[in-house]
């Protein structure tokens, strides 16, 4: 008996397209991509039906036209005969304002709860755990409520400090007041000069390195960092005749003027956000220093590594690869949290875009996709960054 | 040996020496806060600035919320009488009288008075039919049915609800209890599959009994509120998504490009972006892609676009647990000749579920908490219910005890299911532990 080479010519018959893997694939792929695009279809076609029922059309000319309503946290000129497009654009920059400021102090908080929480000190350690979870367990929203009706509820009004000295920093029901830099006449060339120190201190820190790993001998980085960075800018302040002021708050009538003025709803947005990501950084924080194991600490010590050095070349890097990742992705959500804003009334991209906008002019469809496309975009830089650092810190295996 | 050395050496120990006792102060409670509190400069700060806080804070908080709250008041304004009556002029405290009479409309909303049996019924419905599911058989109902039931008999005896006994023969009494009878002599796991088939039916059953029809008398969406609401969406989104999530997550390991790429782009949009903007296509945008003339309800475009944005969440946690699993699973499962519905169904699907469960709770969890924000597009749920009650020039001006109520159920409910997962998790690793 003869083996044939080849398999016997088999006919296409139609059960081959789920019975056969050499068509499988493509015939599930097929239908589901069918499928697809008749729901899409499908919901286009009514889409557009119940646009033309209504008498709407689908276009964006209504952010040229003007937005006709006050916005009271701008950090760019603003008056109501500005248009749509201007106010969504206020309303972007009072988001990033807002969750730069919640990131910046959730980390500070987290960072801090986190590690106090795994201290041995047993009355820190519980008061964070009761921190954490009464932050973790409670709906945000209902810690922007009762935040707001804390600020406006405990605070005393811009009035009570008539007669009284107040200092660079007041906190009214009306919101936190604090000075602001007024840069004069020739102060350019100090900023100029603080950036350039800047640009120096990252050469020095990678000179330094490099001469470490050469000679091994250290450089005092830290002290003559702050020197580069502290000295020449200060010595060209006084020898320009200290061009940069200060501009503090000061009563006038009713109110305060003067400084930035941070208004309540932004101040109870704020302190919400960074108390309630607080809460949940500290736990990601935890479980990082936790995720350590501790021979790293004792070989560091083994080798004659002080603490604080242990802990930053040794404990801190490897607990900073599995800290970073989830601490990126709870900045997401402190952005995309702060789209709550609109129940405190702050002028977020929700409530410019999605609120008012949206209707006064009554084209939800545009308004919204502007919205999603906004926060969407976000979302993508900030996953953008946390890939790019993942990459970077993955341990190389075989 | 001890014996040759006597005569050579002055001396030779030749027994051991009792344990001398630990210095005062290392050991018991002295030595335990000394090693725990005061270890050292930084650490005696931290205590001394803790302890500072809460004696700060604990004794107003617990004197506003308990010793000088008042229980029993018609208004706020007979509150802050009472108040000041008993307590002194300027003292504050908790006017705890608002959830005692508005108890009712915090859990129902406006749904109408004489029908609230039925989410009662569908709530005791609710727990018989997730009983199955969490456990292996379901006796553990028929105690706790006639616990209940035992204790709705004292209280009806004692007199503190109203009606007396004869109260007890409501419609949710008698379903407990013969829910509890049946569980008694049916609840073995012999019988647990008939106990699925309900839990597979309840969806339909509950809603009929909320909503009406069949008989019973229907009740307009607009007069669900409260936590009632809560349940609706926070149970509907739970368990719909997680079918729905597992799906999306096989779709995005599925090596099929087109289904992959569908997958992972609705999961990457649906996470892109804050629920609220979702939320939003719920109430304003979602009818414009019905078909025209259609206009459903506001809760169940609501529990759409909930249960989409809770399954793309869902399927991250289970694409971390299919990514857990390692790689000889799969390879066996194919080895054995297994298609791939029965490979994901017997071997890969119930060890990536087990791994996944932190996951999922912690999702669950959000999803609970996150059903707060459809007050925001207008809906009664508690949150929102503090507006109307607000409105009302009895309740004018009262806000902490609302949202301490609100916030301190939330919390019992989360911190409840966060236990339970750390105990599943912990007992789901038993078979790793040596």
């Amino acid at each position: 008996m003869s083996m044939t080479a080849t398999p016997p010519q088999e006919s296409f018959r139609v059960d081959m397209l789920w019975n056969d893997a050499r068509y499988r694939s493509t015939f599930i792929q097929t239908i589901a991509l069918m499928l697809v695009m008749l729901a899409v279809a499908w919901l286009a076609s009514n889409a557009v039906r119940n646009l033309e029922a209504l008498g709407k059309d689908f276009n964006f000319s209504f952010l040229w036209q003007p937005a006709s309503y006050d916005i009271n946290q701008r950090l760019i000129e603003y008056d109501s005969r500005d248009s749509n497009a201007r106010a969504a654009l206020l309303g972007i920059l009072n988001t990033l304002l807002v969750a730069a400021m919640g990131i910046v102090t959730a980390t500070v908080i987290g960072v801090v709860a986190g590690v106090l929480r795994l201290s041995k000190n047993w009355i820190v350690s519980r008061l964070m755990a009761v921190y954490v979870e009464a932050f973790r367990n409670v709906p945000l929203l209902i810690w922007i409520l009762m935040i707001a009706a804390a600020v406006n509820e405990t605070l005393p009004a811009p009035s009570a400090f008539r007669g009284v000295e107040t200092g660079a920093f007041v906190a009214t029901n009306r919101g936190l007041y604090v000075p602001a830099p007024i840069f004069g006449e020739g102060s350019t060339p100090i900023v100029a000069i603080f950036l350039a120190s800047l640009a120096g201190l990252f050469l020095l820190r990678r000179w330094a390195a490099k001469r470490q790993a050469e000679t091994g001998e250290q450089f005092p980085v830290f002290w003559a960092g702050l020197a580069l960075l502290v000295a020449p800018a200060t010595l060209a302040f006084l020898a320009l005749g200290r061009p940069i002021d200060l501009e503090l708050p000061e009563l006038a009538g009713f109110n305060f003027r003067g400084g930035f003025f941070l208004r309540d709803s932004l101040v109870a947005m704020w302190l919400a956000l960074s108390l309630y990501t607080g809460a949940f950084i500290a736990e990601t924080v935890r479980a990082g220093i936790l995720a350590v194991s501790h021979g790293q600490s004792e070989a560091a010590y083994a080798l004659g590594l002080r603490p604080n050095r242990a802990m930053s070349l040794v404990v801190l890097p490897q607990a900073l690869r599995v800290i970073v990742p989830p601490l990126i992705s709870q900045y997401l959500n402190l952005t995309k949290n702060s789209s709550l804003a609109i129940a405190v009334g702050y002028m977020d991209a929700t409530g410019t875009l999605g609120g008012i906008t949206l209707n006064q002019t009554g084209r939800e469809m545009e308004c919204i996709l502007l919205l999603m496309a906004f926060y969407l975009t976000v979302s993508l830089l900030i996953s953008g960054v946390m890939n790019w650092y993942n990459t970077r810190v993955k341990l190389v295996e075989r | 040996m001890s014996g040759t050395h006597a005569h050579t050496v002055a001396f030779v120990a030749d027994g051991k020496l009792p344990d001398l006792p630990p210095p005062p102060g290392a050991s018991g409670a002295i030595g335990w806060i000394r090693e725990n509190l005061f270890s050292g400069p930084l650490n005696t700060i931290l205590t001394l600035a803790s302890i500072a806080v809460v004696a700060l804070a604990l004794p107003g908080v617990l004197d506003w919320a308990l010793f000088k709250s008042v229980w029993n008041a018609s208004s706020l304004s007979e509150c802050r009488s009472i108040i000041a009556e008993s307590f002194g002029e300027g003292q504050g405290g908790a006017c705890w009288a608002v959830i005692r009479e508005r108890f009712d409309q915090l859990l129902y909303g406006f749904y109408p008075a004489e029908l609230r049996w039925r989410p009662n019924v569908a709530f005791v419905l609710l727990i018989v039919a997730i009983a199955p599911i969490l456990f292996d058989n379901v006796r553990a109902l028929a105690v706790g049915a006639a616990a209940i039931v035992a204790l709705k008999a004292l209280a009806g005896a004692a007199g503190v609800v109203d009606g007396g006994v004869g109260g007890l023969f409501g419609a949710t009494t008698v379903v407990l209890a013969a829910a509890g009878a049946l569980a008694w002599f049916f609840g073995g796991g012999a019988h647990r599959r008939y106990w699925l088939m309900f839990s597979a039916a309840f969806p339909v059953i509950a809603y009929f009994l909320l909503w009406g029809g069949l008989g019973l008398e229907p009740v307009a969406s607009s007069r669900f509120g409260g936590f009632l609401l809560t349940m609706i969406i926070g149970v509907t989104g739970i368990a719909a998504s997680l079918p729905l999530g597992i799906l999306l997550a096989l779709g995005r390991q599925s090596k099929l490009i087109f289904i992959h790429a569908i997958c992972v782009g609705f999961i990457e949009f649906i996470r892109g972006v804050p629920l609220i903007t979702l939320l939003f296509v719920a109430s304003t945008l979602l009818n414009y892609f019905m078909p025209p003339g259609t206009n459903f309800d506001l809760i169940l475009r609501v529990l759409i676009m909930v249960t989409l944005f809770a399954s793309a969440y869902m399927a991250e946690v289970i694409r971390g647990g299919l990514a857990a699993l390692p790689k000889g699973q799969y390879e066996a499962a194919d080895a054995m000749g297994l298609t791939y519905a029965q490979s994901m169904r017997l071997i890969v699907l119930p060890q990536a579920l087990k791994i996944s469960i932190p996951g999922i709770v912690n999702t669950f969890i959000g999803l609970f908490k996150d059903t707060t924000l459809v007050a925001v597009i207008g809906l009664l749920d508690p949150l929102g219910l503090t507006n109307p009650i607000r409105a009302d020039s009895n309740w004018n001006g009262i806000v902490w005890e609302l949202y301490g109520f609100i916030a301190f159920c939330f919390f019992l409910f989360c911190f409840g299911m966060s236990r339970y997962s750390m105990h599943l998790e912990g007992r789901l690793r038993a078979g790793e532990r040596r």
